[in-house]
């Protein structure tokens, strides 16, 4: 265990927190006010077109910090490692978190390693946790949105739960597919310390952004306009849900965030966005809108008309025709 | 696309004006059912024209003793259920296959191909395929049916719901009660039979049948067309998915699905028996038919309590009406198959619809 850590883990993770090899990691963190967030990761496959399980580990909790309005500072890392798990894919997925935690400026601070018996876990599994520095001056949340706000979004949707399913039902245009993990700190850092409109962020994760508008029409019992046709879908992606019957609205994003903005800062917030690598389609897809019976998520359809946009639920079966 | 999109729906309100009457149109195709509401088409559409989702979903129009069958099967040990994913979660007498899945006996296939690989990987297993669909999906049915014969693949059988449109039209049509004044004609189903096939519909009941394709603009002419022709006081055979379908189909499929096939009567969800609109494989073919192997009938079999389906499924009633719809019964906890299948049209309801227990 000592060798596969000295050898394998510290290399690629390379800190001094870490490096010191304690019973807890010593931080020096500069405020009293933080964010801390954990997830765990069992994606399969683990390794898939533009990302695999230890980027998206690390995107992962980041995001999660960077959308609370904070600056990630700290991570720690669990591996849940299946006996017999080939090392060359352990090293690969290790310099991905090495790398992907770099680019996000945040140490791994600490960690834990666990190899179980065969059967006991599918190849690996990663828990990481974040502790981030709220950022002075940002407070978001649900109470702040108020009827009028936009809601934007940085690029297109889709494309991590559509690469991911398509390469598990082995589509064939699976190479046109390409998973959008990302870590979206710095251009949330970005927007959040320059512009002073943004109300409410979160990363539309599992449930999509269907999932993420409905969140935001629940809790604040007001209701959510959007547009079809000014969301950002990539064809490849459209056509793989479409075969498969899919709604995209419904599937995981991993380097997306859907921010609620004063209609004042629209203009700002884009700007910032597209002049990021990780906002250039970014768009404003619908906007915040009085509660006529229940709260709602409506869409505008393409042809101009209405529907509604469900929580999603269940799991989808493949379709007889 | 929405110039044409605008015209139509110009066109559509004029003619619904000039009529007067309420108007209803029904869609016998579940990618139809999906694809109107998931566009949103009947927000645009005026208020004199309904559109009311038929018998178009295979899951949904199975028979409630076709699944007490399959149960039945999947409670054998020496049985493997090959079943298309949708079919899984209809309930039966005593649960579904879903529940008995912790059996493992049963497998969601997306094909008939991978049903009969099923077979050929598993021999000391019989693979019962649950074979239902429209005529879409029988010509599949019948080349594996084909394949198995030809390579004595023995343990492979199918069980056959596999149901016609044109016979459900005609028993629609024949209720006394039925409130249909045109059909939107199913496009895949189109493509293979022909959309000569509803020729009979028109002359027999004098309604417009008009076949279109499943985008939102295809079918909003659709409904112009038929819109056109009620206003014209007129019944007219048209079909507008001119890429696809044909007015004599795709001969080889229909004529592979005869070499297998026979129409025989048989059940429907809440239309009852109709006459020769049940597909029974041949007797040639009689050992690869799990009925007969094993010695199993469809029974006519009671419906589930307070499930209103049947008249959902003849357009006597929209989903709302049923008293369990959004309570008792939602996609996560089905009570009927309308519920079940992704394309009911309970579930395109609970889905789409915008307030869950009413209105749209
Ligand atoms: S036309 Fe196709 S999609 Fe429509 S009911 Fe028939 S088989 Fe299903
Ligand atoms: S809502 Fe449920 S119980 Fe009522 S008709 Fe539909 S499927 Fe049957």
């Amino acid at each position: 265990m000592d060798d596969l850590i000295r050898q394998h883990i510290l290399p690629s993770l390379k800190n001094d927190a870490l490096d010191e090899l304690g019973d807890s990691a010593r931080l020096n963190v500069a405020s009293n006010s933080l964010c801390f967030t954990t997830d765990s990761y069992v994606v399969k496959p683990l390794f898939f077109n533009g990302g695999d399980i230890g980027k998206l580990a690390v995107c992962g909790t980041v995001n999660d910090l960077a959308v609370a309005g904070s600056k990630p500072v700290a991570l720690a890392l669990s591996l849940i490692i299946e006996d017999g798990f080939e090392i060359e894919l352990l090293d690969k997925i290790l310099a991905n978190i090495g790398e992907t935690a770099r680019q996000s400026n945040v140490d791994i601070v600490t960690g834990d390693t666990k190899t179980v018996e065969s059967g006991a876990a599918d190849r690996i599994f990663i828990n990481t946790a974040g502790i981030g520095v709220r950022l002075a001056g940002v407070d978001l949340g649900f109470d702040k949105i108020a009827v009028g706000d936009k809601i934007m979004i940085n690029g297109t949707i889709g494309d991590h739960g559509m690469t991911i399913i398509s390469q598990r039902e082995e589509l064939k245009f699976q190479s046109q597919l390409k998973s959008d993990c990302a870590s979206l700190t710095g251009l949330i850092c970005e927007l959040l310390e320059n512009t002073s409109g943004i109300k409410f962020m979160r990363d539309p994760t599992r449930g999509g952004l269907a999932a993420t508008l409905n969140e935001i029409a629940r809790s604040t019992a007001l209701s959510v306009e959007i547009r079809e046709t000014d969301i950002p879908v990539r064809p490849a992606v459209q056509a793989a849900a479409d075969m498969l019957g899919f709604d995209v609205l419904t599937i995981a994003n991993e380097g997306k965030f859907v921010a609620v903005v004063s209609p004042e800062s629209t203009d700002d917030c884009l700007k910032i966005c597209r002049n990021h690598p990780l906002g250039k389609e970014a768009k404003i897809i619908g906007e915040v809108v009085e509660t006529r019976d229940v709260p709602l998520v409506e869409i505008e359809t393409r042809i101009g008309g209405k529907r509604i946009v469900q929580m999603p639920y269940g799991r989808e079966l493949p379709r007889i025709c | 696309m929405l110039d044409r999109i605008n015209k139509a729906q110009r066109d559509i309100d004029a003619a619904c004006e000039i009529l007067g009457r309420q108007i209803n149109i029904m869609e016998v195709c579940g990618t139809h059912t999906v694809s109107i509401f998931r566009n949103g088409i009947r927000s645009i559409l005026p208020s004199n024209l309904k559109l009311l989702s038929g018998p178009g979903c295979p899951v949904c129009v199975t028979g409630q003793g076709y699944i007490d069958a399959v149960l039945q099967l999947a409670d054998r040990d020496d049985c493997l259920i090959a079943t298309y994913g949708d079919m899984i979660r209809v309930p039966g007498k005593d649960g579904s296959l879903e529940i008995k899945q912790a059996k493992a006996n049963i497998k969601i296939v997306l094909s008939s191909e991978d049903a009969l690989q099923l077979a050929k990987d598993n021999p000391d297993k019989t693979v019962v395929f649950v074979a239902v669909g429209f005529e879409t999906t029988a010509p599949a049915t019948s080349v594996v049916v084909k394949e198995a014969a030809a390579g004595s693949v023995e343990n492979f059988c199918i069980l056959s719901g596999h149901k016609l449109v044109v016979p459900a039209m005609r028993a629609l049509l024949s209720e006394k009660n039925h409130n249909i004044n045109a059909f939107l004609c199913p496009g895949h189903v189109s493509a293979i039979i022909g959309y000569g096939a509803f020729a009979e519909i028109v002359e027999d009941f004098s309604r417009p049948c008009v076949v279109a394709g499943f985008e939102p603009v295809q079918i909003i002419e659709g409904l112009c067309e038929i819109c056109r022709q009620l206003s014209a006081g007129k019944a007219e055979l048209k079909s507008m998915y001119f890429a696809v379908v044909t007015e004599k189909g795709n001969i080889a499929a229909q004529q592979i699905i005869d070499e297998c096939f026979e129409p025989v009567d048989g059940y429907w969800r809440g239309l009852g028996e109709i006459q020769k609109s049940t597909l029974k494989l041949k007797d040639k073919y009689a050992q690869f038919d799990a009925f007969r192997r094993f010695s199993i009938s469809e029974e006519p079999s009671e419906e589930i309590k307070g499930c209103r389906c049947g008249e959902v499924l003849c357009g006597l009633i929209e989903p709302p009406e049923c008293g369990l719809f959004g309570r008792d019964c939602t996609p996560q906890e089905p009570v009927g198959p309308c519920m079940v299948s992704s394309e009911g049209a309970c579930a395109a309801w609970f889905k789409y619809g915008r307030e869950k227990r009413r209105k749209l």
